[in-house]
């Protein structure tokens, strides 16, 4: 019986360890499919940034209430995962509480602490949920999170409120047998949390805890392998994204736009055209701007997959405050969803063909692009560093430079630049007339 | 009051010590030019050595360049750059965030390196040095007057002090708007907006952003860029405020506060 269990737990977790390897492939390849960007500069302060940002979610605490509540699953997440090292030895090794011994008093205070935490996951998730359904706070509640965003976030929440549930009934079904010395249960000391609780199951036969505790163990586990796999189909994938995405942080100023290094030498060669490469040396012509995904950097395909749709940058965009139709949380998804179509269907041709379909009009359309302003709230809201107005700038520039689509308020401000050297029309000549005016006050 | 070009200055074999950048709005707005004038006054009275491009400047590209139009920005700034070197410019101030961000930051990759500050970082360390005197009770001492953070001052280069600064030397009453500093509320008119109609919604985000401002129960708005000025005047007006709400750049309250 026990050698079963034992290949079974092998097998499941080998398989959820490949699946999730492979789609983990995938989406490294994904991001590859961007345009190169270099980002490794200062690694001094990407460390920096990564350690305050990622690790320490640095920026969260402009909201306490919610980043309390998120430090607590994120907290719980991790170290309760130092458990999960210890239950897969006992599935594989067939063992139970194989630490306990080795550990002594110290493996009680740590289950101890893995409880306080599992219970602080819980009510976090619980409070998580009712700002979501009941509460309906805004920004969870808006537009592009009908269907299966909004259903991953609950989803993604009810899993951890099953999961901690599981390992407390698991723990306190254990003490209950501890205390009634069945062979097997090692003894610990009491846990913190529920050695409280245990006169819930005093009334039922060993039997029956031993099938309450296997079953809270296994579901617990199966739990955590499926969850595992979910991981990179979901929102939730900012719990490892957020690393190297705050690392691979633009370190530039916010209110830097970046050079097209194209477009400046091909001014530079039509103003002095001395400098001109002969024709055969010019460099291949890459589209200008971006019109699908595959058109924008690396970096901008791994902030997609990093985005948790939490909607700061949305709550903070003058346009969508305004009710405008931009959202960059949607440039966001509407980027990882579109990458996500290529992959797929990379995965089922070898290689993408074109489908007729692109990132801009398809996904993103030209009034969401227009509305913004460029004013970097969203940038500056995000807590993983990612930068939606990079992406929106880069549409931008397809736009009006490929598909010479522009507002013709904007076409007139373009000629007034190039006719009058300033966006409005007024005579070259009556640049400095304040000056003049200011001469004959006095 | 005479202001030099930097042609004349080359003429007379003149080096001011900066380079004043006016930008398009500075030069032809009406609301705009009254920023200029008063910073063109202060600069003047407290004797700093500057110079204009005059009728060499031309727009920087930043609408241009934030609407979509790469060619066009590399084209004006390749002009820009050619005249700036020419004249073998070092150091410029400007009253255009958005003038500054861009000669700043996306200039110098260009061919244009040179040291950029912003009139409002100008202004506090021509008042630290001692060179800017104030008014004893100026006619902003102890009134409320709440600051809005321009995008590409505030978030876009992080500065959010200086201006404030210039502000406490004035002995105002300083009232933060809840979205201020880094969660500072955008006017509206940057990444080209200023040139079209806003996209359909529930309402203007100069509205939004002068109702904040309103709502403080300061009596000036003080900001730091024409297009924000504008933007303000306009949401200002909107509430039927504007005879007892001001919208001012921190230029024009310095030069209504200098000491004789």
């Amino acid at each position: 019986m026990q050698v079963i269990q034992q290949i079974f737990f092998i097998i499941c977790a080998g398989l959820a360890v490949y699946f999730f390897g492979k789609k983990v492939a995938e989406i490294r390849r994904n991001i590859k499919l961007g345009r190169d960007e270099d980002l490794t500069d200062n690694p001094g302060e990407r460390w920096k940034n990564m350690t305050l940002l990622a690790l320490g979610q640095k920026k969260m605490f402009k909201k306490p209430l919610p980043a309390i509540l998120h430090l607590f699953v994120y907290a719980g997440f991790i170290i309760i995962n130092l458990e999960i090292l210890e239950i897969f030895l006992d599935g594989i090794l067939g063992h139970h509480r194989l630490f306990a011994p080795f550990l002594g008093g110290f493996y009680s205070f740590l289950i101890g602490f893995f409880e306080i935490l599992a219970a602080a996951v819980l009510i976090s998730c619980v409070i998580f949920l009712v700002r979501r359904n009941i509460i309906k706070v805004k920004r969870l509640n808006q537009h592009e999170l009908d269907g299966w965003p909004r259903n991953d976030a609950n989803l993604i929440l009810m899993t951890e409120v099953v999961l901690m549930s599981l390992f407390l009934t698991m723990n306190t079904a254990d003490l209950v047998l501890q205390s009634r010395g069945t062979e097997h249960y090692t003894l610990t000391a009491p846990f913190w949390i529920t050695s409280n609780f245990t006169g819930i199951f005093q009334n039922l036969s060993t039997g029956s805890l031993i099938a309450i505790e296997r079953t809270g163990w296994w579901l617990h586990i199966i739990g955590v392998l499926l969850f595992l796999n979910y991981l990179p189909y979901s929102k939730h994938l900012h719990i490892v994204l957020a690393f190297p995405n705050s690392y691979y942080m633009r370190l530039k100023p916010k209110g830097e736009m970046k050079n097209m290094k194209e477009i400046q030498n091909e001014v530079l060669y039509m103003m002095q055209p001395e400098l001109a490469p002969p024709a055969a040396e010019a460099p291949q012509q890459q589209r200008f701007g971006a019109k699908d995904a595959t058109d924008l950097s690396w970096k901008n395909i791994l902030d997609a997959y990093s985005c948790t749709e939490c909607g700061r940058c949305t709550a903070s965009c003058p346009a969508n405050i305004t009710g405008k139709k931009l959202s960059p949380r949607k440039i966001m998804m509407d980027t990882r969803d579109r990458i996500e179509e290529i992959g797929k269907k990379i995965n089922a041709n070898g290689s993408f063909q074109e489908d007729g379909k692109s990132l801009v009009h398809d996904y993103i359309t030209v009034e969401e692009l227009r509305a913004c302003t460029s004013c970097q709230a969203c940038v500056e809201a995000c807590p993983v560093t990612i930068d939606p107005l990079n992406i929106i700038l880069q549409l931008r520039r397809y736009l009006v430079m490929e598909e010479s689509n522009s507002p013709q308020e904007w076409n007139l401000m373009f000629g007034n630049i190039e006719n009058n050297m300033a966006p409005w029309k007024f005579s070259p000549d009556e640049r400095d007339k304040w000056a003049e005016e200011l001469a004959a006050q006095s | 009051m005479h202001i030099k070009s930097m042609a004349e200055c080359m003429a007379n074999g003149e080096t001011p010590e900066v380079l004043f950048w006016v930008g398009c709005a500075g030069s032809f707005d009406q609301r705009a030019q009254k920023i200029t004038k008063a910073f063109a006054q202060i600069l003047t009275k407290v004797g700093v050595q500057f110079a204009i491009l005059g009728k060499e400047e031309m727009c920087t590209g930043d609408p241009a360049r934030r609407a979509g139009n790469e060619f066009l920005f590399q084209m004006m700034a390749y002009n820009n750059i050619q005249t700036l070197n020419n004249y073998g410019v070092k150091k410029i101030v400007t009253t255009c965030p958005h003038c500054f961000n861009i000669l700043k930051n996306e200039y110098p990759v260009l061919g244009g390196e040179y040291e950029v500050i912003h009139h409002t970082t100008f202004l506090q360390q021509l008042i630290n040095d001692g060179r800017v005197r104030l008014k004893e009770g100026g006619e902003f001492k102890g009134r409320k007057i709440t600051y809005h953070d321009s995008c590409y001052l505030g978030r876009g280069n992080n500065i959010y002090e200086a201006p404030r600064e210039v502000l406490q030397a004035l002995d105002v009453e300083l009232v933060e708007m809840k979205r201020c500093r880094t969660n500072g509320l955008c006017c509206g008119a940057g990444g080209a907006q200023m040139f079209k109609e806003e996209e359909p919604g529930t309402t203007r985000v100069n509205f939004e952003r002068s109702a904040e401002a309103i709502d403080t129960g300061a009596t000036v708005i003080a900001a730091n860029c024409p297009f924000c000025t504008t933007m303000l005047t306009d949401g200002v007006k909107n509430k039927e405020k504007e005879d007892s709400v001001v919208v001012m750049d921190v230029a024009e309250m310095v030069a209504r506060s200098l000491a004789d």
